[in-house]
């Protein structure tokens, strides 16, 4: 019988070793290739050790300013998107009116239609409406499909809010502002940020959507898709790689808030 | 005890679509006293409370805090603070910081916060506990801190909804002992809603019984023990016996009464010749003979007994099927089961109370309008 235990134990350590490779490998790989002194196309052979790469990204001014583009974007349409989303969550929440679950139902549909579908009919609703593509198109565009996300967000936080205290806060004195602001805003804050992170990360990746709706405008992720027509640049990867630093700093940062959080409810 | 009135709800009705859920409710709450609204749920105790409170407007009439009518101050605007069932604590502050809240809304200075917030702490036995969260709390000692939080801000009326709910039964009783004997050394006016009859009789110095929206009794937890006005409440608190019947005789503060198995007397004031009365009858008031006894004509056999611990309970079944409860104590000789046997009452014990009363009323309106 313990035999029989330790060869399951193994099994489940070679599988869970197997779906941790097939999702690191691509980015070990990204990184890897960062550093490659090759300078033949399409720049798979190792030829040795070179941070050459990051030196020439950062005087390739077109990549970093299309991130600066992508930057801008992802916090305009982040904030958009914020303050549309939970209004929204805590008004369906609070309230009740005829065609709630209709207009429950309809925040779904951005979130599963195809991006190419949502893209073409932004697309078709700008020029209609005679509004130039640029950089504002962009913005409604990426706040448009972020918005049911900050929704849920903000929504998962309130199933556990109680009423109750804000007619506490009012009870002791404090007017609806005050209530606003000292109660319900930081209560539901965890939400709202999740919400603004999970927005913030769509609006920076997007591909599809942007591509209908950026006119003469690059963002990041478009500038990539034009420069692998012939091979990943490895100044990409260099991008890619520190792109990745950050965000897992960021996520560790969070993260490790979190437990030290968790630590002193225990305390 | 004062006798000022210090809220005052004139006349006041709720409806909500259909639903007239308060229904000409008159109530005068009495400086520094422990008042205690007690009903089923959906009877409208918790809507007066919130009235009060200023989270729902009534529908029609006036309240009154201190002579000053409230219905059009806001929740924040008045002098009247809340401890609410689910506490409603700030989940995101410290218990410093929530019980500090309302002087910190009223721009207290700091030191000056810091030194009621320990007291407060004190007064409900939580010192040490500044700075953890609620989540760290149990039941008991998030209900302190809600009770804390709300009587910092030194209210004219403390209004409670439920706050003892939602703990276990031990703790329940634990805390009714403790909130009535800081409603005493504070001598703020409690004004209290619960569902639960002993509780509201271990605490009150008045209760008020609702059903259905109207108030149907306000008195003390005794005289409404042992005078009860409506057939509801003689049902409601406590165990009894109920016999429907027609008034035959009067004769003083004594009338003979006719019911469906024969006939009883029972006292009561006000009640004529051939009304329809009920009359109510504690089963520890309730006597039984072997042989037939002057002045009631009424027979039954013992069914069954049961044993609840000092007392022993017997159920006697009327020759119509109707049952009655009977409680000695368990070490007396009882009767075998199935004998024979004529229960009385003394004339004094017993409560007659009209029929015609508000509910009894608003049952016909139902099968009319209904």
């Amino acid at each position: 019988m313990r035999r029989k235990h330790k060869v399951q134990r193994i099994l489940k350590m070679v599988f869970c070793c197997c779906i941790y490779l097939f999702l690191f490998l691509p980015i070990i790989v990204i990184v890897v290739n960062s550093f490659n002194a090759t300078t033949k196309k399409p720049y798979l052979s190792w030829k040795g050790f070179t941070l050459s790469w990051y030196m020439k990204l950062f005087q390739n001014e077109e990549l970093l300013s299309s991130f600066g583009m992508t930057l801008s974007i992802a916090v305009l349409s982040t904030i958009l998107a914020v303050i549309i989303g939970s209004i929204a969550a805590v008004g369906m929440y609070k309230y009740k009116f005829k065609g709630k679950a209709l207009i429950d139902g309809l925040l779904y549909i951005p979130v599963v239609i195809p991006e190419i579908v949502l893209g073409i009919s932004l697309l078709t609703i700008f020029s209609k409406a005679g509004i130039p593509r640029g950089l504002l198109t962009l913005v409604l565009a990426h706040a448009t499909f972020s918005i049911p996300f900050v929704v849920f967000n903000v929504r998962a936080r309130l199933s556990g809010y109680d009423n109750s205290i804000e007619e506490a806060s009012m009870d002791l004195g404090a007017n609806r502002i005050h209530t606003f602001l000292h109660i319900t805003l930081p209560v539901l804050a965890p939400g709202i940020g999740g919400g603004a992170l999970m927005a913030f990360t769509l609006s920076i990746d997007d591909v599809i959507i942007s591509y209908f709706t950026n006119g003469q405008v690059k963002t990041f992720p478009l500038k990539v898709m034009d420069s692998i027509k012939s091979g990943v640049a490895p100044d990409v990867n260099a991008f890619s790689t520190l792109i990745l630093i950050g965000t897992t700093l960021l996520v560790v940062l969070t993260q490790s808030g979190i437990f030290r959080k968790n630590n002193k409810e225990r305390g | 005890m004062k006798d000022e009135i210090i809220v005052k709800v004139n006349q006041v009705n709720k409806i909500y679509g259909m639903n007239h859920v308060v229904k000409d409710l008159n109530l005068s709450v009495k400086q520094g006293e422990f008042l205690t609204l007690l009903g089923s749920s959906g009877c409208g105790k918790t809507t007066t409370l919130r009235m009060i409170a200023g989270f729902e407007e009534a529908t029609s009439g006036s309240i009154l805090v201190e002579g000053e009518p409230v219905e059009n101050k806001e929740p924040f605007e008045r002098n009247v603070n809340t401890v609410f069932q689910s506490y409603a604590l700030f989940p995101h502050m410290t218990i410093f910081d929530n019980i500090a809240y309302g002087l910190k809304v009223k721009k207290f200075k700091k030191s000056e916060i810091k030194e009621k917030v320990s007291q407060m702490l004190s007064l409900v036995q939580l010192e040490g506990f500044e700075k953890r969260y609620p989540r760290q709390l149990s039941g008991g000692q998030k209900q302190r801190v809600a009770i804390a939080r709300a009587l910092i801000n030194n209210p004219k009326v403390l209004l409670l909804d439920e706050p003892l709910g939602a703990l276990d039964l031990k703790l329940r009783k634990q805390m009714q002992l403790e909130l009535k004997e800081l409603q005493s050394r504070l001598g703020i006016t409690f004004l209290y809603v619960t569902h639960d009859q002993e509780e509201a009789l271990t605490m009150s110095d008045r209760i008020g019984i609702m059903h259905d929206g109207i108030l149907e009794q306000l008195a003390t937890p005794r005289e409404i023990y042992e005078k009860p006005a409506t057939r509801f409440i003689a049902t409601f608190i406590g165990e009894t016996n109920i016999f429907d019947g027609r008034i035959e005789t009067v004769e003083g503060d004594f009338a003979k009464v006719l019911l469906e198995n024969g006939s009883v007397i029972g006292k009561g004031e006000g009640f004529v010749k051939d009304e329809l009365i009920s009359v109510s009858i504690r089963p520890e008031k309730l006597k039984y003979s072997m042989e037939p006894v002057e002045g009631f004509e009424l027979n039954g056999y013992v069914k069954s007994y049961i044993y609840v611990g000092s007392v022993i309970k017997a159920i006697i079944v009327l020759p119509n099927g109707y049952e009655i409860k009977l409680e000695r104590l368990a070490s007396e000789l009882l009767p075998e089961i199935g004998s024979r046997v004529f229960p009385y009452w003394e004339v004094a014990d017993s409560v007659l109370i009209h029929s015609f009363d508000q509910t009894f009323y608003r049952a016909v309106e139902d099968i009319q309008y209904g």
